[in-house]
């Protein structure tokens, strides 16, 4: 009795101390998760401020009368040669006639983008049938203006220190007061590929890109990381050779992603001669960089399959195979797959690698297949945090905010997939 | 209900007097072999009673299995009739599972496991090159301590070993097998309109019976039970055993067990298992009321494990 009295005290005299230690440890993870957090709302609220402004682009209205001696010269129309830019100078010029001197013309012609010929062309190109008439068409406007309507350009500062002078302003004004400037949806952004123009510059080619180089990826390095994690756990006996090729793998998801690129550049590119900047070469190069992660992924799902199961089915004759077949790759499957996506994260996210065979190019086409020259969403992003327009910043974080997209979205298809293959036990 | 009750009050074991069979089981993993001197386990290989019996249907002669240095089984040699029930026992670690398992050749997928001696099943050697471990296992199935049922339905459950062996001409007659083995395993009223829920839903006890009826399906020859009731609740345990009966119509079963009433009441010959050795085996009632050696008197009154 007094032995089980000293006991209880003990137990309760130390439960005060156990109380804290609990409490302490329920903070520290608070905090943790609070500081985690915090950092995490920063970033997607900075990007969103940043990059938001970007799905808008501003719009110019000109009444432009498509002559159809200007465009079609000998009466046959050259969509190539005709003068669409003509055209739309001159209806920029009949919104302010009073404006005759050449420089002056000049300024005012940097107030539309190149983008409105290309416009125009598109229009006819379309419906020839237009030629002759005045048509009122909104076109873009050029990205000073674009930053102007946006609010990035002072005019209080010195004219000297910036992109449009006080003239150019002054005309803006008006154009604006007559109703001829608007903020409209930037589909550029969705529909382009790169360009010099930031007004004209989309994500397209690099979203191509980066899709056709996971394709790439994924078709190679799921099956054959798969292979791999099977053969190793299942059927490789142990061996000196099989444990130098676990430690190797096991390093080889450590390796630095850019000596993955110089690998590349020699053995795809210089020895095989597949084409340079190809989204088929940097799909090659990121299977080799997401093979490790993919393997050990599955090796560990495979080894967390209960040996309950494969004595069950052993038991009642299945060969090793159906063993594997049957029970172990359906139950490993929602592992594998974690695997892969967080293999295929890292693959879309990977710049350095990719800048190693000529995927940092300047591309305006977007990729119609594996082999035309491409880049990637990240080093179009690297392109872009480069270039010195003002326009580029807020497309960059747009840019961003697109990958971050795709991300989602590759993790959503992840997770539905998992949850229908996940199995009660 | 009432029938369970009865196999358990049923057929007691004859004046066995033996304490139950937790206890049992606590004290044989703490055993003090050290307390038996050396020479006394070593017997010089030589097993008491009856190794043979009439019209044997497995042989097993001079078998030794080492885990690499490891000796756990020593020249065992022992004869299994066609539709007997023989029961092992033996302190934990003494080998009754490595050697219910060289029975099936489920050592093989052991790495550090060697069998060496001759295992005959109907006149052929197990262990001979040309035996394909698949087709054996077909022969001779397997129950195992815990329930291990497939995470897939009842259904597919029974199916899958009439599947893999191609046993089922078509549907029609994959359904008649699955209804009968799990009529034959004593499930089929219980489970009947849950056919398509998964197996690891039943209950401990059904989900035993479940992978005894998945054994039964493939039609075996020999079933080797390796406690399949340790994990099981006393109800449970007592229709397993009524189901015991029953299949030993048909089937020949090898069946370890720590519990002492178990053996009495469902085996006809014991195997006593000691240090890997095989020292004492024969009739039930001869083991249960006269144990010819000390190791094995020992053992059925409690005083090792
Ligand atoms: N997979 C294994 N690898 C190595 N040694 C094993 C293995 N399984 C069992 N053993 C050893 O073999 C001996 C017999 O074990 P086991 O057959 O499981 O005994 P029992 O079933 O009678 O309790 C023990 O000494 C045990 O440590
Ligand atoms: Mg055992």
């Amino acid at each position: 009795m007094a032995i089980e009295k000293t006991t209880r005290e003990k137990v309760e005299a130390g439960l005060a101390r156990r109380h804290r230690k609990e409490a302490l440890f329920r903070v520290v993870g608070m905090l943790a998760t609070v500081v985690g957090v915090l950092f995490l709302g920063i970033f997607f609220a900075t990007l969103v401020a940043k990059g938001s402004t970007a799905f808008k682009q501003t719009f110019v209205q000109l009444d432009i009368t498509l002559e159809a001696d200007v465009l079609a010269p000998g009466g046959t129309l050259d969509l190539g040669y005709a003068d669409f830019d003509g055209l739309v100078r001159s209806a920029l010029g009949k919104q302010f006639p009073e404006v005759t001197a050449r420089a002056d013309r000049r300024q005012l012609y940097r107030l539309v983008s190149v983008g409105a010929s290309y416009a125009l062309r598109d229009l006819i190109e379309k419906n020839p049938a237009l030629l002759g008439t005045t048509q009122s068409l909104w076109v873009p406007a050029s990205s000073d203006v674009d930053m102007l309507i946006k609010g990035n350009i002072d005019s209080n500062v010195d004219e000297s220190l910036r992109t449009l002078s006080d003239q150019q302003i002054g005309w803006v004004t008006r154009l604006a007061a007559r109703g001829r400037v608007e903020s409209r949806f930037n589909k550029a952004l969705f529909t382009n590929g790169d360009s010099r123009d930031p007004e004209l510059a989309g994500v397209k080619g690099a979203v191509v890109g980066s899709f056709y180089m996971l394709l790439v990826t994924i078709t190679l390095s799921f099956p054959i990381g798969v292979a791999a994690a099977i053969y190793l756990e299942e059927f490789a006996p142990r061996s000196r050779l099989s444990d130098l090729i676990e430690v190797n793998i096991n390093n080889l998801a450590a390796v630095p992603s850019i000596v993955f690129g110089l690998l590349g550049l020699a053995v795809f590119i210089d020895w095989m001669a597949l084409p340079r900047s190809a989204p088929l070469v940097g799909g090659l190069v990121l299977t080799l960089l997401t093979l490790p992660v993919i393997i050990i992924a599955s090796r560990a799902a495979i080894q967390a399959v209960p040996p309950s199961i494969r004595e069950a089915a052993l038991g009642i004759g299945a060969s090793n195979t159906q063993v594997v077949v049957h029970h172990v790759l359906p139950l490993a499957m929602p592992g594998m797959l974690t695997g892969a996506i967080i293999g295929m994260s890292r693959a879309l996210g990977e710049s350095a690698p990719l800048l190693m065979i000529g995927m940092v190019a300047f591309i305006v086409d977007v990729p119609g297949s594996l082999t035309d020259p491409a880049t990637a969403l990240p080093v179009q992003i690297y392109l872009w945090a480069d270039s010195p327009e003002r326009a580029f910043a807020e497309r960059t974080s747009a840019a961003i905010i697109v990958l971050l997209g795709f991300l989602l979205l590759m993790n959503f298809a992840a997770v539905v997939l998992r949850k229908r293959m996940e199995r009660k036990w | 209900m009432t029938t369970m009750t009865e196999s358990i009050t049923d057929n007691p074991p004859p004046q066995a007097p033996v304490p139950n069979d937790g206890r049992q089981r606590d004290r044989a993993e703490g055993i003090v072999l050290s307390e038996y001197p050396r020479q006394e386990t070593e017997l010089g290989g030589k097993t008491i009673g009856k190794i043979s019996c009439e019209n044997p249907f497995m042989v097993v002669e001079d078998v030794n299995v080492y885990y690499g240095d490891n000796h756990a089984i020593r020249n065992v040699s022992l004869e299994i009739a066609k539709k007997e029930v023989i029961a092992l026992i033996g302190p934990s670690g003494c080998g009754k599972s490595t050697f219910l398992r060289c029975l099936n050749r489920m050592n093989d997928s052991i790495e550090s496991a060697r069998v060496t001696g001759k295992i005959m099943l109907d006149g052929q050697d197990i262990y001979a090159k040309e035996q394909d471990p698949v087709a054996l296992r077909a022969r001779v199935g397997m129950v195992f301590q815990k329930p291990n049922p497939f995470p897939k339905s009842v259904y597919d459950n029974v199916a899958y070993g009439p599947r893999i062996h191609g046993l089922a001409g078509d549907r029609a007659e994959l359904d008649a097998i699955v209804h009968s083995s799990l009529e034959r395993a004593g499930l089929l009223k219980e489970v009947k309109d849950r056919l398509d829920e998964p197996g690891t839903s039943l209950s401990g006890g059904q989900q035993q019976r479940l992978c005894i009826a998945r054994t039964i399906a493939v039609n075996p020859e020999i079933i080797l039970m390796d406690e399949p009731c340790s994990a099981l609740d006393p109800i449970a345990t007592a229709r397993i055993e009524d189901l015991m009966d029953e299949l030993c119509e048909d089937y020949a079963i090898v069946i370890v067990t720590h519990s002492m009433q178990q053996a009495a009441r469902v085996s006809r010959r014991v195997a006593y298992f000691h240090l890997g050795l095989l020292v004492e085996v024969d009739e039930t009632n001869k083991i249960f009321t006269n144990p010819q050696h000390k190791l094995t008197e020992d053992y059925i009154t409690g005083r090792i494990g």
